[in-house]
């Protein structure tokens, strides 16, 4: 393998929201064959604590952040067959149906580009410095991470 | 030494994050969790759940066996949960 491949990559924190369509788009060029892309969205509901969520508000460390994601990305197309990846990343206050979080990988193929994007987004979940807090009107808690997110990333390790 | 907290590290803590200078005995991380363990109570009620408690040197993850100086930014945060 060629340890010194490089592709087009886009990674943003950002209050903003994302247009989907458009990074899509981005994602586009000449060698792309495949794109797949996860938008995660905040759910109005935690059925964990069985409890209303009213609102999100994430922070994160910045550099720490974006050098993980850097990190994870570098990982994925080291392994794979892609042309290109984003990561768009929201912090600030959220509402359910926002989106959170966007990973798009291009590729050649299709199947690369399927397990890229998942491979990003469940390495994300455990190693990125991003914490929630969610409110209603009774109460503001902190998630609580979720082990099923470790395990996630086992089938990764071979 | 930049020491920084997030989450609800930071609130049990009351700070996001402070100065300190490292005193000649704190050469590693279990060591610097000891001294500020000694600061007050607050640092003791975060570091006795340190099985909950991710670290950071100059913004990678470390252990607490891990070497640091004055010049070091560390950061003690929870579990990550993005995505």
């Amino acid at each position: 393998m060629d340890q010194k491949k490089t592709i087009p990559v886009k990674i943003k924190i950002q209050n903003d929201d994302f247009d989907v369509s458009k990074e899509t788009k981005i994602l586009q060029e000449n060698q792309t064959g495949a794109i797949v892309s996860f938008v995660g969205v905040v759910r109005g509901f935690d059925e964990k604590i069985n409890s209303v969520i009213e609102s999100m508000t994430l922070e994160h460390y910045p550099g720490m952040t974006e050098l993980e994601i850097k990190k994870i990305v570098k990982q994925s197309y080291e392994r794979w067959d892609i042309t290109g990846a984003t990561v768009i990343h929201r912090i600030g206050k959220l509402l359910p149906t926002d989106q959170i979080v966007f990973v798009g990988v291009s590729s050649r193929h299709r199947q690369n580009a399927f397990d890229s994007c998942n491979f990003i987004m469940d390495w994300l979940k455990t190693k990125a410095p991003f914490w929630k807090v969610e409110e209603n009107e009774h109460q503001k808690k902190w998630v609580d991470y979720n082990l099923s997110d470790d395990e996630a990333t086992k089938k990764w390790s071979i | 030494m930049i020491i920084k907290y997030f989450s609800w590290i930071k609130e049990h803590i009351g700070k996001s994050e402070e100065l300190i200078e490292l005193p000649d005995n704190v050469k590693n991380i279990s060591e610097l969790i000891n001294y500020l363990n000694n600061l007050n109570d607050n640092y003791k009620k975060v570091f006795v759940k340190k099985d909950l408690i991710k670290i950071a040197v100059n913004k990678t993850y470390c252990s607490v066996e891990t070497k640091i100086s004055n010049n070091d930014e560390i950061a003690f945060f929870p579990p990550v949960t993005g995505g």
